[in-house]
């Protein structure tokens, strides 16, 4: 359509009206165009209205599975869970010796020994072993990042497979301690 | 002599007819994103076309113009240089972030590829991501140097060569984004954190020794979101196409917030 107008602007009185009518034709035939007059105000409107329902483009579910990402959401979510269960042990006691709900070490002991089944403990403890091993490994490796150290690929690669190996055996030194 | 010849043309026409007619087009099946701005109540989807790996360069962004020019003329894309200078071509490959025309086809034609613009953006269209924002934090990191004197005769401002030293492995950022968006914090927060390629380029503007805005650069990134947002995933330095280290950048702005 552009180039349709500004030939049509340019050439006048140069070339003949018909020969213009043709090539404009042609041109216009082959982009497939059609003439709309607008004004920058309306292209603008169009431009707005345009953003609002541009779409997000997909990430996290296509993004590629890569050491350094994988052991970064690891370590959140280790933190997560681990700072949930002490926070709820400890929240729990708090509240229970605020309120005289009678929570103490003793009875949760005896609770724990008699109504909990070993698979429930085993999950527990290994999670909180293995958790914790991960969570405490990767710890160290950001403090040494936090020195400018390691922070390669290789680096990060390296040390990252040194965590999954501490946790590894750390985790299973801590569950059948 | 003459029945020699003869033999050898006639084997070599056996030989090449055989080839071409053994030969079956190697067809690879590429996945692309699509989403056009004209029909905003049709979801984005992936769009399947088949390429000839033998009638293609190697490049992800040669299949990209074959099929653009082939296929379908509407699959829209930004691309300049083909080599790796401009930036305009970075795009979600094979899950990848990276430069279209750095990236080589992978020649096992029976996987496919699945193509998708960079990710965590607004789409224009295809896989044309809106990037106002992200030149706009470029643009607030004050990207050239600043002085409060300058030279007594007037010419250039002095550099020894340590100092230049410095600079290398941080000028030769092109600005693609690939980092940026490959980085989960730059997703979640990407109205406040600045990013990698950004802070890259902070730091790049802080060690160098020409600078005297250092103070207010620091100074500028002395909050909870600009810089700190940064949990050294270290993406960014995995997804590189120029093999820079963004990560290694930003910790370095971290180490001399702390020791200042």
């Amino acid at each position: 359509m552009l180039l349709q107008l500004g030939l049509n602007g340019c050439y006048r009185g140069v070339v003949r009206p018909s020969v213009i009518a043709r090539a404009s034709r042609t041109l216009g035939k082959r982009f497939n165009s059609q003439a709309v007059k607008t004004t920058f105000e309306k292209e603008h409107e169009i431009l707005v209205a345009q953003r609002g329902n541009r779409p997000v483009s997909p990430h996290l579910t296509i993004y590629q599975p890569q050491l350094t990402w994988y052991l970064s959401s690891l370590h959140r979510i280790t933190g997560v869970i681990l700072g949930s269960g002490f926070f709820a042990v400890t929240i729990a006691f708090g509240i229970s010796t605020l309120f005289g709900l009678g929570l103490n070490t003793e009875n949760l002991k005896n609770y724990y020994k008699e109504k909990v089944p070993a698979w429930a403990d085993w999950t527990a403890k290994g999670t909180a072993a293995y958790f914790f091993a991960f969570h405490f490994g990767n710890g160290i490796r950001h403090l040494i990042w936090d020195t400018g150290k390691e922070l390669t690929i290789k680096g990060v690669n390296r040390t990252g497979i040194v965590v999954l190996a501490l946790t590894a055996i750390g985790g299973t030194a801590l569950l059948f301690k | 002599m003459n029945g020699l010849v003869k033999q050898r043309v006639a084997g070599g026409i056996l030989r090449r007819g055989l080839a071409t007619a053994s030969q079956t087009p190697r067809l690879k099946t590429f996945k692309i994103y699509r989403w056009n701005p004209d029909k905003p109540a049709e979801k984005p989807r992936l769009q399947s076309f088949q390429v000839d790996l033998d009638d293609c360069g190697p490049m992800v962004l040669d299949a990209l113009l074959k099929i653009k020019d082939q296929q379908d003329s509407s699959l829209t894309l930004r691309r300049s240089c083909r080599e790796g200078i401009c930036g305009s071509c970075a795009m979600n490959i094979g899950g990848r972030n990276t430069l279209a025309c750095l990236c080589k086809i992978d020649q096992d034609h029976k996987k496919e590829t699945k193509i998708y613009p960079l990710p965590h953006m607004y789409i224009i269209k295809d896989l044309v991501p809106d990037l106002t924002n992200f030149y706009q934090q470029y643009k607030s990191i004050q990207p050239y140097l600043q002085r409060s004197t300058f030279p007594a005769d007037g010419k250039e401002v002095l550099q020894s060569v340590a100092d230049r030293k410095k600079l290398d492995g941080l000028y030769e950022c092109i600005l693609c984004a690939c980092c940026s968006t490959a980085c989960p914090s730059y997703w979640w927060n990407q109205e406040q954190y600045l990013g990698p390629a950004v802070l890259m380029q902070a730091y790049r503007w802080l060690v160098d020794s020409r600078d005297q805005a250092g103070a207010i650069r620091k100074n500028m990134l002395q909050n909870s979101m600009s810089l700190y947002r940064c949990h050294t995933i270290m993406n960014c330095t995995r997804t590189c196409p120029k093999g820079l280290n963004p990560g290694l950048a930003i910790a370095e702005i971290k180490k001399a917030i702390a020791t200042d």
